[in-house]
């Protein structure tokens, strides 16, 4: 057995190893490490509770929003407070917004250069892909990256700037949108929509979200002349590279929910694992056995301590490994859509469950569901009905903040004392997916997708590279 | 390969993430400098790897950094985003950079004595930022400074070949024009000492104030101020905003098309200046004696701000009163019935 150090993966979010024991050409197991802690947890304690509007954004720049949002959501349930209509429609175009150039980035700039490496070299498609997809050099960089500056005007006008943006509250937000303005953000996102058309699908985004099976997919596909449509491009490397059979991971999907009122949200919550259940927050907990953390019994966040402990003995990693009622959950856009029920998504992970193809194509399926969806957000908004409601916080209270990033389910857990941060818990999206084994030795989703891979020299190696990139990885939040 | 010490004529730039969020790049990638990577390379700027951007992953990637640290590839430029980490107790553990099982802190203080320029981007890099905030659990520093003191990973009598100290492209995160300009300036060789203020931040973007065209300021100047987030009213007196003191250019330069913090209806909380991350009081709140806030405008004497502040409280219109305290405008301004003299 060899043992492989990978690293430093780039074109990721923050920075990521991973080990793999090798045996007879494919991966025997593989451990993910995230080797960084700033210990974000720790310095929140004992600041005034509103201060954590400024701070945990900060945990992240690829999705300070969601982070913002999740704050906020926190202290708006320790505050007891519900956002207006307006407030709500804001932040929710806020948090879109940063999704979906999320979406993009991960496309064009993180996942597609890899087809444009060297060992695809004899490969029927690969000067096209190359010329198109290369990093830095293809055609697409520039174009996707004008486009996605584009979309965030919408962030200059709704939030003031992204990232890091403060004009999330507890009780909405602190921008009011005027009349003109609203045309404005119409205006910004149907220059998104022409560019999402024109280049990314080369199909109207009705007609993408409308796919309902992976026979429809492919037909689709089939029908978009080559150069026509940067997606079925994809698709048609993912085709013929078989990216169905890799990485796949224990296909229970978890979504907490995303966008709209609480209660009644655009994408349920729940968990999918071939059926439908509930999704219990009460029943998750942190287990640390792995990490460089000291800790005897796993936690559920509400309890959860953070105390860095790093000579410790058999761990691997600074990421926590969170568990819903024991089970390892994988969480992104793909689990998002399963759950709320898209059939072309619920027809992908029947056929293969979590893996290279299905998880790309779910983050571009959401994509084009969810650029329509911020276009009637828009055209609700009501200028001249207050944006932002007003409340006080208790000096004894305690919040939860549930909200989908990008890349899954994002949860704060606040807990005030004499007005004070007492207590202050994140589990962010790539946590659960890059989690370590718990004490149980289950390994976390990226460590089973890679197991059992085939590895070696040329296109092998570079397998590893889609598998871990197919989860598009954050990993500045992860240990945060 | 690219970088060769034999290409010449080109300004060889390594790109290291340590204790930050990324950001920096991220606000980066929203250049409206037309298409980032020409514009870069037009001025000669070639990225020798940058984690977000570049193809090279795993031992590639680490081969252009060796190739930098033993002086095989000249290293024009070293750009750090993110803190220096160095704990825990000094071992730099915190952050062990990727495949490589030594602490980031080791790599960068190699590649820093290789390169003939350092550049911190972003407010962790050049003064620690909000990774060293609350107790530092991390020990985080910046570069050269260790909140608003000299020091640092590099120490405060580091210099660069041609006499520069580190550049400090302060901003949490900077503007994307604040980076590629930098860089421009640079690949041009059009950056000098007296371009830098007295904390290493450029002056293009740091001799002026966020104050500075703020579309607040009828309200700042009759001290008609917001109460709560969504009020249109000056953010200073109640709401912790430190834009007349917070030198950046972002209400001349704006952010994402239309945007500033406080177009976006929230406090400017100075994050180009060392220290922003603990205010020694909650961020979106002013602290005052006496009903006076305890940090005036720079520049401005302080019994002269009390008088002024008192004479045009007294002279606010109606308009202004009102706006202020709303959402959106609900008196608009007047207009004159009378005939033109």
């Amino acid at each position: 057995m060899k043992r492989v150090v990978v690293g430093p993966f780039n074109r990721v979010e923050g920075d990521l190893e991973v080990t793999l024991d090798v045996e007879g050409g494919a991966v025997r197991a593989a451990r993910v490490c995230s080797p960084m802690y700033r210990g974000f947890e720790q310095l929140l304690a004992g600041k005034t509770p509103l201060d954590a509007l400024t701070i945990v954004p900060r945990v992240c720049g690829i999705c300070s929003v969601a982070q913002s949002a999740a704050a906020a959501r926190a202290l708006a349930s320790a505050m007891g407070l519900e956002a207006p209509a307006n407030g709500r429609l804001a932040s929710d175009l806020v948090r879109a917004a940063e999704s979906a150039a999320d979406h993009l980035t991960h496309f064009y700039l993180f996942f597609m250069p890899d087809f444009a490496r060297e060992a695809y070299a004899r490969r029927p498609w690969f000067d096209a892909v190359q010329a198109r997809f290369q990093a830095v050099r293809g055609s697409a960089a520039a174009e996707a990256l004008e486009a996605r500056a584009r979309l965030l005007d919408l962030m200059g006008l709704l939030a003031g700037k992204w990232p890091h943006t403060l004009a999330l509250q507890p009780g909405g937000t602190s921008r009011a949108v005027l009349p003109h303005e609203k045309l404005q953000l119409l205006l910004t996102l149907r220059a998104f929509r022409a560019f999402l058309e024109r280049t990314l699908y080369g199909d109207a985004l009705e007609r993408v979200a409308a796919l309902d099976d992976a026979a429809a997919l492919a037909a689709w596909r089939d029908a978009r002349p080559a150069g026509a449509s940067d997606f079925a491009a994809f698709l048609r490397v993912a085709d013929d590279l078989g990216l169905e059979r890799y990485g796949r991971a224990h296909d229970a999907f978890m979504s907490v929910g995303a966008y709209g009122p609480d209660g009644a949200p655009w994408l349920a919550p729940g968990v999918y694992d071939g059926a439908l259940h509930p999704l219990d927050p009460a029943s998750i907990d942190e287990d640390v056995s792995h990490a460089w953390l000291a800790d005897d019994v796993p936690r559920h966040p509400a309890q959860g301590v953070t105390r860095p402990a790093p000579d410790k003995p058999g761990a691997y990693t600074w990421c926590k490994a969170p568990r819903l009622g024991g089970r390892v959950v994988e969480v992104g856009a793909l689990a998002r859509q399963v759950v709320a029920g898209h059939p072309l998504a619920r027809d992908l992970v029947a056929r293969g469950g979590g893996n290279v193809l299905s998880r790309v194509a779910g983050r571009l399926l959401e994509l084009a569901r969810l650029v329509p969806e911020m276009e009637r957000w828009v055209a609700a908004l009501a200028p001249g009905e207050p944006f932002c409601a007003d409340g006080a916080l208790p000096d004894e209270a305690s919040g939860v903040g549930l909200v989908e990033a990008a890349r899954g389910g994002l949860g704060h857990w606040l807990e005030v004392r004499g007005g004070r941060i007492h207590g202050y818990q994140i589990i962010a999206p790539t946590t659960w997916n890059f989690s370590p084994r718990d004490a149980g030795g289950q390994p976390g989703p990226l460590e089973q997708a890679l197991t059992g891979l085939p590895v070696g020299d040329g296109e092998a190696a570079v397998l590893v590279q889609h598998v871990v990139r197919s989860f598009d990885p954050c990993m500045v939040c992860t240990v945060h | 390969m690219p970088g060769d010490s034999s290409a010449g004529g080109r300004l060889n730039v390594l790109w290291l993430q340590s204790g930050g969020c990324g950001g920096c790049s991220m606000s980066l990638l929203g250049s409206k400098a037309g298409d980032l990577h020409r514009t870069l390379a037009g001025a000669g700027v070639e990225l020798l790897w940058h984690p977000s951007l570049s193809e090279a992953s795993g031992a590639e990637a680490l081969e252009v950094w060796r190739a930098c640290a033993d002086g095989r590839t000249r290293l024009d430029v070293l750009c750090l985003e993110g803190a220096v980490l160095r704990g825990p107790a000094g071992t730099g553990r915190f952050h062990l950079a990727a495949g490589t099982g030594e602490p980031m802190m080791a790599w960068v203080r190699r590649l820093a004595a290789r390169a003939r320029q350092v550049v911190a981007v972003g407010t962790c890099a050049a003064f620690g930022g909000m990774s060293s905030g609350g107790g530092n659990p991390a020990d985080a520093c910046g570069l050269q400074y260790e909140g608003d003191a000299p020091g640092g990973l590099l120490g405060a009598e580091w210099r660069a070949p041609d006499g520069l100290p580190v550049v400090n492209v302060a901003g949490c995160p900077p503007h994307p024009d604040w980076m590629v300009e930098t860089l421009v300036a640079l690949g041009m060789g059009a950056l000098g000492p007296a371009d830098l203020d007295r904390l290493g931040r450029p002056r293009a973007y740091a001799d002026q104030l966020v104050h500075h065209g703020c579309p607040r300021n009828e309200y700042y100047e009759f001290k008609a101020s917001a109460h709560r987030p969504s009020d249109l009213g000056c953010l200073m007196e109640n709401m912790g905003c430190k834009a007349t003191q917070a030198h950046a250019d972002c209400n001349t330069r704006l952010w994402n098309g239309s945007g500033s913090c406080l177009r976006g209806g929230f406090a400017c909380i100075d994050c180009t200046a060392p220290g922003f991350e603990e205010p020694g009081h909650p961020f979106a709140a002013t602290p005052k004696v006496a009903g006076i806030p305890i940090a005036l405008p720079i520049d401005m004497p302080k019994a002269w701000f009390v008088a002024l502040a008192a004479l045009s409280k007294s002279a606010t219109p109606r308009r202004v009163r009102e706006n202020a305290v709303a959402d959106h405008p609900l008196v608009p301004p007047g207009i004159r019935t009378a005939g033109r003299k």
